[in-house]
């Protein structure tokens, strides 16, 4: 037996995973059929996509140091958060990720780097500052378990399709306007109809776009909620890190400085979305669960410990 | 971790691989010829103690099973040693579940907290066999109760010379001594089993936050015949104030 025996696995939450990867898989298969049997030159948008997406994979922890201005520390520098991580990836048996510090008072953490190898665990010296050290250590377990679950790679497959719609959309409205609707038809008859069949492609290629944007906000928000569980998991302790999110979500939405504003971009690497929850949009389009149903989770998984064994 | 697991965000708790530990007696052994160094007696437990009451009863169980000595507790050293524990921690409050046994002689197991968070279960006796046993002992009641997922590591102290036991006063300045003499060994050392690799490194900790990493890669070398060695020297993480020291 491979599992704690002491912690069932959650099989909601595999099973509603699993359901919005298959509907992102039939979504994927459907969407390049219809391309390959209706475009001739779709190979240069799909290089596109992929090279862009690739390029945002490969680069991912230095893309995501470089916006939020983390830095990579040594043990020498930071002895207290290495001994932190060194510890918990020694419990989990995991390759020790880079760890790195930004210096901004926003209190949040993240995970980026294409594979466990090049892994970088950043938290910001606002969050040091207002956890105590069993709570950070709870964050920092969360981020672990992003990089365990390899999410970069995952989100970057799962916005693949997303990324194409979007080019195919700006595309045809480009074209559109710069060619001219119907590509200078010689007859009005064929005009007619090529631009049609551009309005039609516009609109399908958004109505892809916006599902496929569904789809991986929801994605998302299950591994972040597979991420909470596995941290909390691993401390032994899934208060720890539900106090953690209060005390961070709360400073969240509370303090409104530009770094919030600034920091928008990367919330889907995020501990915590930067956004506040009051001004978010519904929770349909949020890359993170809302807090209630993270601590729910939690102290679901914190009675599953506290039953006799 | 399979393909499906990441596929689905989940990770599976790693088990504590604990069979290498036997290879310890004979470590203790090269030690002893090659660099002078003999075993405290002192070893700990460490390992991270998770929420709720079943944890709680098997700690108080496993308490009661150490505190049953089959051989008196004839340690001098343990009482001079007590207070040099620099565990800072707030956290050190006893669990609900405090040692059962009502005699204030030194108990063969104690229990301290750290500033990581982590308990510790200290182990004594006289020779390096019983204490493998006994750890081993925690390891195993550990892993029957269905813990083993929570075990961190095991570290036993060596000292230097053959009056082993007077290790405390250890790291009193004198940053200069660990230049001079490099092949002497003056200074206490520790011998980290990371529970979940199977694998041990050695620890040398010269004083405030620093470590003889000279002297723990020619133990590497030493002791490659004796022991698995960690070969991922990330894993080597320092131990600052270590409980059995």
């Amino acid at each position: 037996m491979a599992t704690n025996r002491r912690i069932p696995a959650d099989r909601g939450l595999s099973f509603r995973m699993f359901i919005t990867g298959l509907l992102m898989v039939v979504l994927y298969a459907l969407v390049i059929g219809i391309l390959f049997s209706v475009f001739h030159n779709i190979a240069v948008i799909l290089v596109l996509a992929a090279g862009f997406l690739f390029c945002q994979y490969w680069f991912s922890d230095k893309i995501a140091l470089f916006g939020m201005h983390g830095r990579i520390v040594t043990p020498e520098q930071e002895p207290e958060l290495h001994g932190i991580i060194d510890r918990l990836c020694a419990l989990a048996d995991m390759k020790k990720p880079r760890v790195a510090i930004a210096d901004v008072d926003m209190p949040n953490a993240f995970a980026t780097g294409r594979n466990p190898s090049n892994a970088v665990v950043c938290a910001t010296r606002g969050i040091m500052r207002r956890l105590d050290e069993p709570e950070l250590e709870a964050v920092l377990a969360h981020e672990l378990s992003h990089v365990a679950h390899r999410d970069v790679a995952i989100m970057t497959i799962a916005s693949f399709l997303g990324m194409v719609a979007g080019l195919i959309t700006r595309f045809t409205i480009y074209a559109g306007i710069f060619g001219g609707f119907g590509g200078g038809g010689n007859d009005r008859g064929g005009a007619g109809q090529a631009a049609m069949v551009e309005l039609a492609v516009i609109v399908v290629s958004a109505l892809i776009y916006a599902i496929s944007f569904l789809l991986t906000m929801a994605l998302s928000r299950y591994r972040e909620l597979a991420a909470d569980r596995s941290g909390a998991i691993l401390i032994g302790r899934p208060s720890l890190l539900a106090s953690a999110l209060v005390k961070v979500t709360g400073e969240m939405s509370r303090i409104p400085t530009r770094d919030l504003r600034s920091a928008e971009h990367f919330n889907a690497f995020y501990f915590t979305p930067a956004l506040a929850q009051g001004t978010s949009l519904s929770t349909l389009f949020s890359t993170h669960p809302p807090l209630q149903k993270r601590l729910d989770q939690l102290a679901k998984l914190e009675a599953e410990m506290n039953q006799p064994g | 971790m399979g393909l499906f697991d990441t596929l689905l965000g989940r990770t599976k708790p790693v088990r504590a691989n604990l069979d290498a530990l036997f290879s310890l007696p004979s470590a203790a052994v090269t030690l002893q010829v090659t660099a002078g160094l003999v075993p405290t007696g002192r070893a700990g437990v460490c390992f991270k103690p998770p929420a709720g009451q079943p944890f709680a009863d098997m700690q108080a169980e496993l308490e009661q099973l150490l505190a049953t000595p089959d051989d008196p507790p004839a340690t001098a050293t343990a009482p001079a040693t007590a207070p040099a524990t620099p565990t800072p921690a707030p956290t050190t409050t006893p669990t609900a579940a405090t040692t059962p046994n009502p005699t204030p002689t030194t108990p063969l197991v104690r229990h301290v907290g750290d500033k990581f968070g982590y308990r510790w279960i200290i182990v004594e006796a006289d020779a390096v066999d019983d204490l493998v046993t006994r750890v081993h002992m925690v390891h195993s009641s550990l892993q029957d109760a269905g813990w083993s997922t929570q075990l961190l590591c095991s570290v036993f102290g060596f000292a230097p010379g053959p009056a082993g036991a007077a290790a405390p006063e250890a790291d009193s300045g004198a940053p200069d001594a660990s230049g001079a003499s490099a092949d002497t060994i003056t200074r206490p050392l520790y011998l980290v089993y990371l529970a979940k690799q199977g694998t041990f490194y050695p620890f040398a900790p010269t004083g405030a936050e620093q470590r003889d990493t000279e002297l723990e890669l020619r133990l590497r070398s030493m002791l490659a015949d004796d022991l698995p060695i960690e070969p991922d020297l990330s894993r080597w993480f320092p131990m600052w104030d270590l409980p059995i020291a």
